[in-house]
């Protein structure tokens, strides 16, 4: 029993994160039918805009302490961040330990912005080509965008530690009345996965309780007669285009803390979050965050040493495995649609 | 002549007399002079080309003629790689039975896959098609170690002794065919000049210029013009009363077949495989070769490959020395500020420039290289392209 609540929990955090990314995948399906395959990428970006703003809290400059010798006898000198000088050192100590909390205030702008720039910049003119042209000039940007990321930031994985108030772990089989010390789950991992039901949620309340909401549900649903009603459903779709980057780039910044940032890691997430939207069925987005729990969870299942004894290399497999299986008996997915792109 | 005729025979005869002469073509530099390092007449890279070639020509039989996007080709030349060196290792040390269990096993995989795969098309046939070759790679990364070797791979060793072939014991064996080592190569010097004669280029080239000519063939014939049908109305087809399927099938598993040969010739060449070669990325490539050359013309993806392959070596070499060399007319803060602004596109900066290209070529030149060809040929005679326009009109109404 314990064990199958330590799998489930630590199915949670990658299911987490896959839904997320699945999400946007699927909101930009469902709006301009165009195949990202650059969201990997936007993750990625979230995930640099974590290291980004951290180093920017930690800049500092050199000051002379003169009650403090090194060791050839002069005054040391001792780097003190900014941050202590504006808000004084305690305030200035803890704003650096939360960083990475602290930047989704600022990755939401700049996803926003690199959103927006892609779409309008060239996302729009693929509207009218072949899915695989827009699968090739994603991909394209996509190889672009890691290169420029590795270019600034080498290939080397950068470590950004999550709040020292979050980095033990919560012992959950004592919550729980199991004996102590069975189940533990890194508390980030537990806020990560609240942080990515409130943004599903959010993004989910957005769609269902505002106006804007309905008319890009009306757009989904049948573009041409939203557009005949004399609204501007392009320009509708491009906010929600700027949704779904800044979803994914949340995504990438609660999660640098979990897998250090590199380069690449958006890619890796890319092809499962594409089998994730696949499985969930194209164009529906309860489908995507559905399938991208349920992979992840599967996923950590599978990886238990008891069934690897029994199958080796099924956790490595078993998403795509599990993919196979539904698109062949369930073409459009667990909750596609009829008619979102059935070719 | 060989059945095939006009303008077909003549791009045949082009790509054979470019494969045939390619030592001399690569290599117009002088060796020591500054431009040397554009050359490229050296087997390894030379090989690098025409397999390839191979592996884009098999990839636009399906991509090109169907318009199935396959996100999963380099399984197919994993499992041709894994099958010809097992084939080396086991029974002979010469390359033919490793090739053709290549091609073999390589087939029967893109059977299983392509049966599977194109009952569904479009972005789901690209998915499973992904799915299967992630599948492939995690396993051979793995499980399947005693058969892949891992993450080391495999490699011919000493204590290796193929069946037919009796190699003097301690000596690590080598690829030949028939007794010719495929490592075996003449050096010509004519002053200046060094060609290199590779035993295993020539075979290699004269591997791809016979599966050029299939390929010709297969674009000519009633077969070919069922797949293009496939393309542009998949559905019109079915309701003239023909099942689509076995054309498609047929077409990935004759892809998967030069892909696993493709595979073949790799392990011929270098004689060792890793499962790095079946990651998704190197599928990638073979698409991007593909595109870039010009999807569903014959000589695209030859040149798709050539081109990508010449500039991948090239642009790699240099570094920010040599970059300082070719500014070095300028005056000093704007050779520093131009070396600066290039830097990240060349040596390990390869793959940004690669993207970029990638790009640029998606959205200006859909046709690739071969679209461009015609453009600028059209651009010089204004006269003629008049009138291929008004021809171009004449094309039946959808």
């Amino acid at each position: 029993m314990d064990q199958i609540i330590v799998q489930i929990l630590n199915g949670l955090d990658k299911g987490s994160a896959y839904a997320l990314i699945a999400l946007g995948l699927t909101l930009i399906f469902g709006t301009l039918g165009v195949v990202n395959f650059a969201h990997g990428a936007l993750f990625m970006l979230g995930a640099f805009c974590a290291v980004v703003f951290s180093r920017l809290l930690s800049l500092s400059h050199e000051v002379v302490d003169e009650t403090r010798t090194d060791f050839l006898g002069n005054p040391m000198t001792v780097d003190v961040p900014y941050m202590h000088d504006i808000f004084g050192p305690e305030v200035g100590a803890s704003i650096i330990d939360w960083a990475v909390p602290l930047s989704i205030l600022f990755s939401i702008p700049v996803m926003i912005a690199i959103g927006f720039a892609m779409e309008r910049g060239l996302i729009k003119h693929f509207y009218k080509r072949p899915h695989a042209d827009q699968i090739l000039v994603t991909f394209g940007l996509a190889i672009v965008l890691q290169e420029i990321i590795k270019a600034f930031f080498g290939a080397n994985p950068i470590q950004t530690p999550a709040p020292t108030a979050f980095t033990g772990s919560f012992d959950f089989g004592a919550w729980l009345g199991f004996d102590p010390l069975t189940i533990m789950y890194p508390y980030w991992r537990l806020v990560y996965f609240f942080f990515a039901v409130v943004v599903i949620g959010g993004v989910f309340a957005f769609l269902q309780f505002t106006t804007f909401g309905m008319v890009v549900r009306a757009g989904m649903a049948d573009r041409e007669t939203v557009g005949l009603l004399g609204i501007n459903i392009d320009k509708r779709f491009t906010i929600m285009f700027a949704v779904a980057a800044c979803v994914a780039g949340l995504a990438g910044v609660m999660y640098a803390p979990i897998v250090a940032p590199n380069y690449h890691m958006g890619m890796d997430f890319l092809v499962l979050s594409f089998v994730v939207v696949v499985v969930g069925g194209m164009g529906s987005l309860t489908g995507a965050v559905f399938a991208g729990f349920l992979l992840g969870i599967l996923e950590s299942f599978a990886s238990m040493p008891a069934i690897v004894d029994l199958l080796p290399g099924i956790n490595q497999i078993v998403i795509y495995l599990v993919a196979i299986i539904i698109l062949l008996t369930r073409p459009r997915g667990l909750m596609g649609r009829k008619g979102v792109m059935e070719e | 002549m060989l059945g095939i005729k006009g303008k077909d025979l003549t791009v045949f005869l082009l790509v054979a007399a470019l494969a045939l002469l390619a030592p001399f073509l690569l290599n117009p530099f002088p060796v020591d002079s500054a431009m040397a390092q554009f050359n490229a007449g050296y087997p390894d890279l030379m090989q690098r080309f025409v397999i390839f070639g191979i592996f884009a020509i098999g990839f636009n039989i399906l991509f090109g003629l169907t318009g199935y996007l396959s996100f999963g080709h380099a399984a197919f030349l994993g499992v041709g790689s894994y099958a010809a060196i097992w084939m080396m290792k086991l029974l002979s040390l010469n390359i033919i039975p490793g090739i053709v269990m290549a091609i073999v096993f390589a087939g029967l995989f893109s059977v299983v896959v392509g049966y599977i795969s194109l009952r569904r098309s479009g972005i789901y046939f690209s998915i499973l098609t992904l799915a299967f070759a992630q599948m492939s790679y995690a396993l051979a990364y793995s499980v399947l170690t005693p058969l892949t070797g891992g993450e080391t791979g495999l490699q011919i060793k000493q204590t290796d002794t193929p069946l037919l072939s009796n190699i003097p014991e301690g000596e690590i064996g080598r690829a030949n065919l028939f007794g010719l080592e495929m490592s075996d190569s003449s050096i010509l010097r004519f002053a200046n000049w060094e060609f290199t004669m590779n035993v295993g280029y020539y075979v290699c080239a004269a591997v791809m210029i016979v599966a050029f000519y299939l390929a010709i063939r297969i674009f000519r014939s009633p077969f070919g013009m069922m797949l293009r049908a496939v393309k542009s109305n998949q559905q019109r087809m079915n309701y003239t009363g023909l099942n689509s399927r076995p054309y498609t099938l047929a077409a990935f598993v004759i892809s998967g077949m030069y892909a696993g040969l493709a595979g073949g010739l790799m392990v011929a060449m270098d004689t060792q495989v890793g499962p790095e070669r079946m990651f998704w990325t190197a599928s990638g490539e073979v698409v991007l070769m593909t595109i870039l050359g010009g999807a569903g013309t014959l000589i695209g993806p030859v040149l798709g490959a050539g081109f990508i392959k010449y500039m991948e070596n090239i642009v790699s070499k240099i570094n920010s020395t040599v970059l300082h060399e070719w500014f070095a007319f300028l005056p000093d803060g704007m050779e520093d500020f131009m070396v600066t602004i290039f830097y990240p596109f060349v040596g390990k900066g390869w793959s940004l420039t690669l993207g970029l290209m990638f790009m640029a070529v998606v959205i200006f030149l859909p046709g690739g290289l071969v679209e461009g060809g015609q453009r600028l040929k059209r651009l010089f005679r204004r006269k003629k392209a008049e009138d291929d326009q008004s021809s171009a009109a004449k094309t039946p109404a959808e």
